[in-house]
């Protein structure tokens, strides 16, 4: 975007403000006003804060089993009851909670960084590191996500690792199409040239003009990303393949729950309905910073 | 395509661990080993094992299962009828949900039932699939019994009312997706010169709905629809767990349970080129709605 290529005017800004024409609000201030962004950003911030209260105000270890009180109901000692093994389920949706959303957010992290790094070199060399690069995500791209993701943590192994490997080396694609696209945007700009006839390096321009403008587009696409990739690590989770137990998790707490689905609908419900609250709130998010990147 | 067949034949050798100890297990005598090992062919160098792999392909073979000692092509011909029909069926409902909603949120756009089509689609992008199957079978198979919960029957009618509730899940992972481009193609082209023609000349408003805003809207929900099947068909793995469906998914899955990698390996493969064929159906069928992209 326009005010990323503005360099920062220094510590004075009333006296700056006089002299330079008014800055545009930056990109994340002018989102963050959208309604959307608004009840996106609440949203999850009522899911990341109670996923970190966890053990505040979990009131039960999430593994501590209970074989005389399971499957019981919402009552004052447990708020949403117990599962078959007498585990508090509202204290293993707070921390499954939080290992979904952090393994979740590491997931995109890799790929985002990786991808964005690669579609912008692709984009400003051009090449054979073009050439090669995008011939490899054609191919990555010709496999149905989920299939490869589950024969990738099937290969790597079963648990986090295997799905922050499997993550990075399938996800990178988008974020490397993208970028790559803003980065030839970028380099057929005058700016550019500028920076390149002033003198500066190719690896300074680089980094310091046209990787900033090709990031803001693949953040756009990390809020939605994250979305994917959560609902994949719960997914994995339901699978037995992603977050091994005891350790808590959305998707094996629906996975768990299904056999009592007829009579206890609740312990496959509850996970699930936070697993929607919380990807409506970043998909909110996602959907405002579209609207303002969007040129008006 | 040979890009693909070599990418997932390294995916499954560079992994640590021994395909014939894993299918032994770990009382296997070294004897047993090394005899497995030479029948699967894994004694030889890499670039010999690759070259009969490729050759095999070749000849449309794709090995033998490990566990079930059978041709992994006669494996994969009883289970693609399954997923192929899957995928169709839930084709099917994702066009009769997509088109009616969107028609709806664009005609009526910014007031309620906008609103609503908007917000649906919001829950239906956050919801992991395999929980909204989940709900589907509480509601339809539980309580009110219209459906089996799982299974396939044994005659066609069977099968069909087997593929309900699963095509129906597919369907509403990807229509969200849809719904946006479609309302959003439609808004921009009820907006254009030739709708306010076809409205002096006096035609009625669901007439230029559908004739001349729904199908120049639709070219690019067709494109946006071949890129979202790949990902439909990397659901329906999950969704085919879900009802209990002897489907590719089923089998691979299982196949992973069984350290099977050679029916891994063959499914993989059968997921890519689906993919790359739809890829090609869909640039075909765009080809010959919208005159301007006519292969010439």
């Amino acid at each position: 975007m326009t005010t990323a290529s503005v360099t920062p005017v220094g510590p004075v800004p009333g006296a700056a403000a006089e002299v330079l024409p008014a800055r545009r609000p930056s990109f994340l201030a002018r989102a963050a006003r959208t309604p959307a962004c608004a009840i996106g950003a609440a949203l999850t911030g009522v899911v990341v804060v109670l996923a970190l209260l966890a053990p505040v105000i979990g009131r039960y270890s999430p593994v501590q089993q209970d074989l005389l009180a399971t499957l019981q109901g919402p009552s004052a000692a447990h708020w949403l009851g117990t599962d078959e093994f007498g585990r508090d389920v509202w204290s293993r949706l707070l921390y499954g909670g939080r290992t979904d959303l952090q393994v979740g957010f590491l997931a995109v992290l890799i790929p985002f960084a990786a991808g964005s790094l690669l579609g912008t070199l692709c984009g400003y060399f051009g090449g054979w590191i073009d050439a090669i690069v995008m011939r490899v995500a054609d191919i990555v791209l010709a496999f149905p996500f989920y299939v490869l993701i589950i024969a990738l943590v099937f290969f790597v192994g079963e648990g986090t690792h295997g799905i922050y490997i499997a993550f990075a080396l399938t996800d990178w694609v988008v974020y490397a199409r993208t970028t790559r696209g803003a980065a030839l945007v970028a380099v057929s700009q005058d700016w550019v040239a500028a920076a390149e006839a002033g003198g500066l390096s190719r690896a300074r321009v680089l980094l310091r003009h046209v990787l900033p403008n090709t990031v803001s587009q693949a953040i756009v696409y990390a809020m939605s990303d994250i979305v994917l990739v959560i609902s994949a690590v719960v997914t994995l989770g339901y699978l037995g393949l992603g977050i091994q137990p005891p350790a808590p998790d959305w998707g094996a707490m629906i996975s768990d729950g299904q056999s009592f689905v007829t009579v206890h609908p609740w312990l496959s419900i509850v996970p699930g309905i936070a697993m929607i609250i919380t990807g409506i709130g970043l998909s909110l998010i996602g959907d405002g910073l579209t609207d303002v990147q969007r040129p008006a | 395509m040979l890009g693909v067949a070599v990418v997932t034949f390294l995916l499954v050798r560079l992994i640590p661990g021994d395909p014939a100890r894993a299918v032994l297990g770990i009382h296997a005598s070294p004897q047993q080993i090394a005899q497995l090992r030479a029948q699967l062919g894994l004694d030889k160098p890499v670039y010999q094992q690759l070259w009969s792999f490729l050759g095999g392909l070749a000849h449309g073979s794709t090995g033998t299962s490990i566990y079930y000692h059978a041709p992994v092509s006669s494996l994969i011909g009883t289970a693609l009828p399954v997923t192929a029909s899957l995928v169709g069926v839930s084709a099917v409902f994702c066009v009769l949900i997509t088109i009616p909603l969107a028609s709806l949120a664009a005609a009526r756009q910014n007031r309620a039932a906008d609103h609503a089509v908007r917000v649906g689609s919001l829950v239906g992008l956050a919801m992991p699939s395999f929980f909204f199957a989940i709900v589907l079978i509480i509601v339809f198979a539980v309580d009110l019994r219209w459906f089996a919960a799982g299974g396939w029957g044994t005659t066609v009618p069977d099968h069909l009312r087997a593929l309900v509730l699963p095509g129906l899940t597919a369907a509403i992972a990807i229509a969200p997706v849809l719904i946006r481009s479609l309302r959003v193609g439609m808004l921009e082209v009820i907006d254009s010169d030739f709708v306010a023609a076809a409205r002096a000349k006096g035609l009625r408003g669901a007439r230029i709905l559908l004739r001349h805003v729904a199908r120049n809207a639709l070219i690019p929900t067709l494109t946006l629809l071949g890129i979202n099947i790949a990902y439909l068909i990397g659901s329906t793995v999950v969704i085919e767990r879900v009802f209990d469906l002897n489907g590719l998914g089923s089998l691979m899955l299982n196949a992973i349970g069984q350290r099977d990698y050679p029916v891994v390996q063959g499914v993989t493969i059968v997921y890519a080129i689906a993919v790359v064929a739809v890829n090609l159906v869909t640039d075909l069928i765009v080809a010959r709605l919208d005159p301007r992209t006519r292969l010439r």
